[in-house]
């Protein structure tokens, strides 16, 4: 993992120390809110519903046992003993008060962690595959590329004030896991016909408002070439993109209006300026940077204890089959903790649980954890050989619910349980499909199916994406539920396609039932998938099953 | 005739704990809805909300909330309004963990 040189180091504490006196400041009546509110935000603290809320950065998802260790005791001395993990591999906690806000951030730097660029019209927290140097299908590791990209956006002087917030991800697999499709900038590595590794660069994908896919502007870009690119790409939009509507702000708005050949021109011509200006110092710190992100020592070991229990012991059978993932070492698997167990609020973990998954991962993972956008955490490498002992461990927890990508391991956003910008809560339509879906024992049966659920338009829940798509919105001062199908967050990324009328809180989870049963009645075979369904057949016996014959006719007529 | 206007309280969110306060008669604030002004004039409400969104030193996002009149107190009239003065739905947190609403003086 990636260690604070001293700069970092530095770097941390003395925004800390900064933001202290910004705290003390506001507290004394020398700062008016509107002055504050910039700086707070700078450094992650947002005032949501009930509470002010700290959104803490996980770069690219990674934490150590240390690290987790930590948030947990944030979580028992500051909050209220828990905490959020995020779409975007971040945790937030959800009721600090402003005095303890530089506290926090001074425990976060003990254990090399910050709260900077999580908020405001910056470059955000840098997202990555999850799996990333674990994952057998993988090219190359993108933590040192997602690392290196946080270190030059981070204090950036010229994109400190943006025209809106930047998003990038980076993923080094083929099989996209990092939603790269719906970034400001997805980086996807690949190699060119001569085996050299670059980057196929994607730019203007969104979700929001106005969801759009991303395009590509450049379909190889040189490894060395990746910084005065991606500053070209910034400081293109930083000076086109609309600041006198923030709804059309975004970087797919700009790509949108000016097109991406226009785009990818002006793009070029600044990158042939700017290159001249990467002296190599910036592919010095990638190679160090490589380095601190070598793969542990996998051991051979005998894969014996994990044959005995999957023959055996038909529960750990049920999460191997959908929690653990194809580890590139031999006799390894990636684990997946799921923190979606029925009638749960997704991505919450307890301080106790945190504690849990920190003694897992330095006891048989590496020392290593992740988040992943799915609001799940990852053990990315043990060996099977230890996989009953840490299923027992989850279990005793409360973390082994076996559900990963089924029906209740539901993306959902805060929504209006939290959130000052929600319209309509989203977590307790999560719980009650999935304690549904558990009654009827359907779960399993119905394999792969992907449900996000945002909380208002912004979409932070992803729900453009998902297969299963909610969108709370106040119609008239009632919470009402969009739905949409089809969408899709791998490589193939799609943006869903409404049903019609949305539904009340209490119609949701019935129509949800309906839209189940039919897939499970239209598909082919049982390995036919929703989304495969879904493009085969159409939406129109889904939208029978939602409204009716009645509404056919009538479309008809 | 002009349109009739929906009663309303002073609401925000205090500085330093956030948590969700009501303007009182008394000029005070409030974490009880049960103890806010219900403004029924709307000049008095724009005056009470300028003069309330100056307090920048006890409170933050100062507006105004419709509410409905009842012999118990005002009530909110949209849900967000509700679910500001009783907490999330997923966990007995923020004021409905708090002691109960005391009884209106």
């Amino acid at each position: 993992m990636y260690r604070y040189t001293d700069f970092d180091a530095a770097f941390v504490a003395e925004r800390n120390a900064q933001f202290r006196a910004q705290v003390e400041r506001r507290i004394d009546g020398s700062l008016t809110e509107d002055e504050f509110k910039p700086l707070r935000l700078m450094n992650g603290l947002y005032l949501q519903l009930h509470a002010y809320m700290l959104r803490v950065a996980v770069p690219y998802g990674t934490l150590s046992s240390a690290q987790m260790r930590q948030l947990a005791f944030i979580a028992d001395k500051w909050d209220k003993g828990y905490g959020h993990f995020t779409t975007r591999q971040n945790i937030q906690f959800n009721w600090p008060t402003l005095r303890d806000v530089p506290d926090m951030l001074d425990a976060l730097a003990e254990v090399q962690m910050h709260a900077i660029q999580t908020s405001g019209n910056t470059i955000r927290n840098v997202t990555a595959d999850h799996f990333a140097g674990a994952a057998a299908d993988e090219i190359a590791d993108p933590r040192p590329v997602a690392e290196l990209i946080r270190q030059w956006s981070t204090d950036h002087p010229e994109f400190q004030f943006l025209p809106r917030k930047f998003k990038i991800a980076v993923t080094g697999s083929p099989n996209d896991r990092a939603v790269t499709k719906a970034h400001d900038i997805g980086l996807r590595m690949v190699r060119n016909d001569a085996g050299e590794p670059g980057f196929e660069v994607i730019i203007g994908g969104g979700l929001g408002r106005t969801p759009m896919i991303g395009k590509v502007v450049r379909d190889f870009l040189p490894e060395a070439d990746l910084l005065p690119y991606l500053e070209a790409v910034v400081s293109v939009w930083n000076l086109l993109g609309r600041r006198d509507n923030k709804y059309k702000s975004r970087i797919k708005i700009t790509v949108h209006e000016h097109g991406i050949d226009d785009i990818r021109a002006r793009v070029e011509e600044r990158f042939d300026f700017l290159r001249p200006a990467f002296s190599g110092v910036d592919q010095q710190l990638f190679a160090q940077i490589k380095s601190d992100f070598e793969a542990p020592a996998f051991k051979d070991r005998d894969t014996a204890p994990f044959d005995q229990a999957y023959a055996n012991d038909p529960v750990f059978r049920s999460w191997a089959d959908t929690n653990l993932s194809a580890h590139r070492a031999p006799g390894h698997a990636i684990a997946q903790i799921s923190l979606k167990a029925h009638g749960a609020t997704p991505g919450d973990a307890t301080s106790d649980q945190m504690r849990v998954m920190a003694d897992l991962a330095a006891r048989y993972g590496h020392d290593e954890l992740r988040v992943s956008h799915e609001q799940n955490i990852v053990l990315p490498h043990v060996h099977k050989a230890d996989l009953p002992a840490i299923h027992a461990a989850l279990n005793d927890a409360g973390l082994a619910t076996a559900n990963i990508g089924r029906i209740s391991d539901i993306i959902a956003c805060p929504g209006m349980d939290y959130c000052a910008l929600a319209t309509a809560r989203s977590i307790p339509i999560a719980q009650e499909i999935a304690t549904r879906f558990d009654q009827l024992k359907l779960e399993h049966e119905v394999g792969d199916l992907k449900i996000k659920i945002s909380g208002c338009i912004n979409a932070c829940g992803h729900h453009h994406v998902g297969h299963i798509g909610i969108l709370g919105l106040d119609r008239a001062g009632v919470e009402n539920y969009q739905i949409t199908l089809g969408g899709n967050h791998t490589e193939n990324a799609a943006i869903g396609q409404r049903t019609g009328p949305g539904f009340s809180a209490g119609e949701i989870v019935p129509a949800i039932e309906r839209i189940v049963d039919t897939y499970l009645s239209e598909r082919e075979s049982a390995d036919e998938a929703f989304i495969d369904t879904f493009a085969r057949v159409g939406m129109a016996p889904f939208k029978t099953a939602l409204y009716g014959e009645s509404e056919k006719k009538q479309q008809a007529a | 005739m002009p349109a009739s206007f929906t009663p309303k309280v002073v609401t925000a969110n205090a500085l330093l704990e956030g948590d969700v306060v009501y303007l009182t008669e008394a000029d005070t604030w409030s974490r009880h809805l049960a103890e806010a002004d219900v403004l029924t004039d709307e000049a008095d409400a724009q005056i009470r909300l300028i003069d309330a969104s100056s307090r920048s030193g006890e409170v933050v996002g100062v507006y105004l909330a419709d509410v409905t009149p009842d012999q118990n107190g005002p009530k909110p009239a949209h849900f967000r309004e509700a679910f500001r003065m009783r907490g999330p739905s997923n966990y007995a947190h923020g004021k409905q963990a708090e002691p109960a609403t005391p009884p209106r003086t």
